[in-house]
């Protein structure tokens, strides 16, 4: 029998990796990361997780601790927030170029400087052309069942993934949590197997100097290149769409939860006006589409849960019939927009399916975001839309400009 | 009982071809090293000249498993590697860390410090050919006062090398050691006993290296020999805190038999532009440093 406990979503993220059979945790901590590195030492000490913990000196060695350990054929974990990510982007990409099934937990806060310690999502999106697959979790349930999802879909494509969750919005609020049962877990995530293994039964020399060209072995077999070794992780990052929708299929029968896939709707069915966002933001967003549903605007929510690879297909189906889409974002791309914005555009263009794209910034800093201020930024893009202004600037939310 | 002249491993495990320089030191020690290792060995490499000696994809001349990893992690990438088959059960199989000095004394400090501190039971190996040779011989921490290198090539460098050893004793490691590959027997000697050692330990190794140095190939082993001799590079061991010299400089230190520093200096181009007044400073820290493990030994 599963059982339901108050949790907050960092208690969720570390009842999760326990279930996962997770060989080797390295961490470092970072608010609001910090008990997470916490529980998971102390669930390693008191015997409860039969794993090696690696208590390293910053991000970068845990990371590489997770790298060199997957390269032997462990199942490992890590996580991390902020600068501790940023820290990392060397092993980030290292990680995905020798094609590790790594699990990590980014508890999304602001970056410095200045410092905050409060949550926006610009650390995790600032990784996205590391290799990595990027999901974004809307509250703790969520959370814990996406860490399952997360090593079954990395494992059968080999590319690492990053469970994205909102510092203190949710890694420091209490929520009721469903937690599984072992057994169940077991069948739905097999015992890690490598694609390689890293032995001396076997000696091999991995991630060495690779021309651009192909090259033959000492058996006349042609080799990749680096750019064939790009090429096929990026192949595995299309392949991991398919990936992604079959853990959560195969999840939501076993364990009758369904987050969505790649991406999610709240009364959608009808709506002309499209509010879209990522993790606890898009939580919020439903209660906004209430609101305006109730002053007689057709609103619905579409919920980005897959960031990296980038679902084009499902948000064209997505917002085929919307008149409008509202895309609110605790990110931006300096000099640009916000990148959730820009991908939505991108996957919409030239298709026919041509809402009129708004972007707000929202939250940075964890600055609070209140449904009814969604409400009236969705409410007046709307008002834009009936007015004939289908482009406008991103909108700082909520903040002075002047 | 450590294994002899009579008894070194016959097997080769860097097959004849590899990528690096012709006369480089790097690949007599890592051959030795490797003999001594034997099988049941994984090492781990940063970006260096050891990353080129392992080949280019798809073929490389080693025989044992090597993970090559970015520059600042090889400690960190050895601690994975315990982890990981500690986990497994696999705790039998030796871990071993090749770095150069720039990864070593510069950007990898802080894992091996790290990994050091946690007694991660591995072999730290530092080679140092004294400077970033893979990238075309520039300055690194380790490079001696008065050489000439691509970033310090009008004054030459400024600062004297940093005290590495001093800096991996303050870690009260299990095993310090350091080794030329101009002397293969006391080398091979100190990783057949680091092997049988259990916690963190250091192995220091001075490489010659033709072109950073500016030497001919054929004098390699005549200018590992040369460091040795001059006591600029003494051979000793640290084991649970006790100083020892090793081989040759064991009988220098005992018979006094010190060759001068100028010997050793002369015979390379990039200390060309050392004056006498630099020359007898650099003599004079040699002999500091001399006297200091000399009281060591004493103690
Ligand atoms: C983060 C990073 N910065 C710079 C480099 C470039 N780089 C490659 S090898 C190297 C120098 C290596 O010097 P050392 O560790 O002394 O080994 P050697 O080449 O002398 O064998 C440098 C600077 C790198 N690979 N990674
Ligand atoms: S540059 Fe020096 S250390 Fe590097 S391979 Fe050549 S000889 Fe060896």
């Amino acid at each position: 029998m599963s059982k339901v406990q108050i949790m907050t979503g960092n208690s969720a993220a570390a009842a999760a990796v326990m279930l996962c059979d997770v060989q080797v945790v390295a961490a470092y901590p970072i608010t609001p990361q910090s008990q997470l590195a916490e529980m998971m030492s102390q669930y390693i000490e008191s015997g409860e997780l039969k794993a090696e913990y690696v208590r390293v000196e910053g991000e970068h060695t845990a990371l590489t601790v997770c790298i060199s350990a997957s390269t032997v054929g462990a199942r490992v974990f890590t996580a991390t927030s902020a600068n501790g990510l940023l820290y990392m982007h060397e092993q980030l990409h290292w990680a995905a170029g020798a094609r590790l099934p790594i699990v990590m937990c980014c508890v999304n806060r602001g970056v410095g400087a200045p410092w905050t310690i409060f949550n926006d999502q610009q650390d995790s999106l600032a990784q996205r052309d590391t290799g990595w697959i990027q999901l974004y979790c809307r509250n703790n349930q969520e959370i814990h069942d996406t860490i399952l999802q997360a090593y079954r879909i990395a494992e059968s494509v080999y590319v690492p993934v990053m469970v994205c969750y909102d510092g203190f919005v949710l890694s420091h609020t209490m929520m009721p949590v469903d937690i599984p049962e072992q057994e169940g877990v077991r069948e739905y995530l097999p015992p890690y197997k490598p694609h390689t293994i890293l032995t001396p039964d076997d000696p091999r020399c991995l991630n060495p100097v690779l021309f651009p060209n192909r090259r033959a072995d000492s058996e006349g077999v042609l080799r990749d290149g680096y750019m064939e070794m790009r090429y096929k992780l990026e192949a595995a990052l299309e392949k991991a769409l398919g990936a992604i929708t079959e853990a959560s299929d195969t999840f939501a029968k076993r364990f009758g939860r369904d987050h969505g896939g790649l991406v999610w709707g709240y009364r959608t069915e009808d709506a002309e006006l499209h509010l879209v966002a990522m993790g606890s933001l898009a939580s919020e967003a439903t209660l906004a589409a209430d609101a305006l549903r109730a002053r007689g605007i057709r609103a619905g929510v579409t919920g980005i849960r897959a960031f990296r690879p980038f679902p084009k297909a499902a948000v064209r189906k997505a917002l085929q019939g919307a008149k409008a889409a509202v895309v609110f974002e605790k990110s931006i791309s300096y000099g640009n927009e916000g990148a959730l914005c820009t991908e939505i555009k991108g996957a919409l263009f030239g298709t026919g399916i041509e809402p009129a794209v708004y972007n707000y910034i929202a939250g940075l800093g964890g600055r609070d975001v209140k449904a009814r201020e969604l409400e009236a930024a969705a409410g007046e893009s709307w008002d834009d839309l009936s007015a004939g202004r289908r482009e406008k600037n991103t909108t700082w939310l909520n903040c002075v400009t002047e | 009982m450590p294994e002899n002249l009579f008894k070194i491993n016959s097997k080769e495990y860097i097959l004849p071809g590899s990528r690096a320089c012709q006369g480089c030191g790097l690949s007599l020690f890592y051959r030795y090293a490797l003999k001594a290792l034997r099988e049941n060995t994984i090492v781990t490499l940063p970006a260096c000249c050891l990353c080129v000696l392992q080949g280019l994809y798809p073929s490389t001349p080693v025989m044992v498993p090597a993970l090559n990893n970015s520059f600042a992690s090889t400690a960190a990438s050895a601690s994975g590697l315990v982890a990981g088959l500690r986990a497994l059960n696999k705790a039998d199989t030796t871990v071993v860390a090749i770095a150069g000095d720039g990864a070593t004394f510069d950007m990898g400090i802080q894992a091996l410090s790290g990994a050091a501190e946690r007694g991660t039971d591995f072999i730290y190996v530092c080679y140092d050919n004294e400077g970033y040779m893979n990238t075309g011989t520039q300055r690194s921490s380790a490079t001696p006062m008065g050489a000439l290198t691509t970033t310090t090539p009008i004054l030459t460098k400024q600062q004297p090398k940093k005290d590495f050893l001093k800096i991996m004793e303050a870690h009260n490691i299990a095993y310090i050691a350091t080794a030329s590959p101009s002397y293969p027997l006391d080398l091979y000697d100190k990783f057949v006993k680091a092997k049988k050692i259990r916690g963190t330990r250091y192995i220091h190794i001075h490489v010659p290296c033709p072109p950073g140095w500016v030497y001919p190939p054929k004098d390699t082993v005549k200018m590992g020999r040369l460091a040795v001799e001059t006591g600029l590079f003494p051979l000793f061991e640290i084991e649970n805190g006790k100083f020892r010299f090793t081989g040759r400089s064991k009988t220098q230190a005992e018979r006094g038999n010190r060759l001068p520093v100028i010997n050793y200096l002369e015979k390379q181009g990039r200390f060309r532009k050392m004056d006498a007044e630099q020359l007898s400073q650099f003599q004079s820290m040699v002999d500091a440093k001399w006297d200091e493990y000399l009281r060591k030994t004493e103690g």
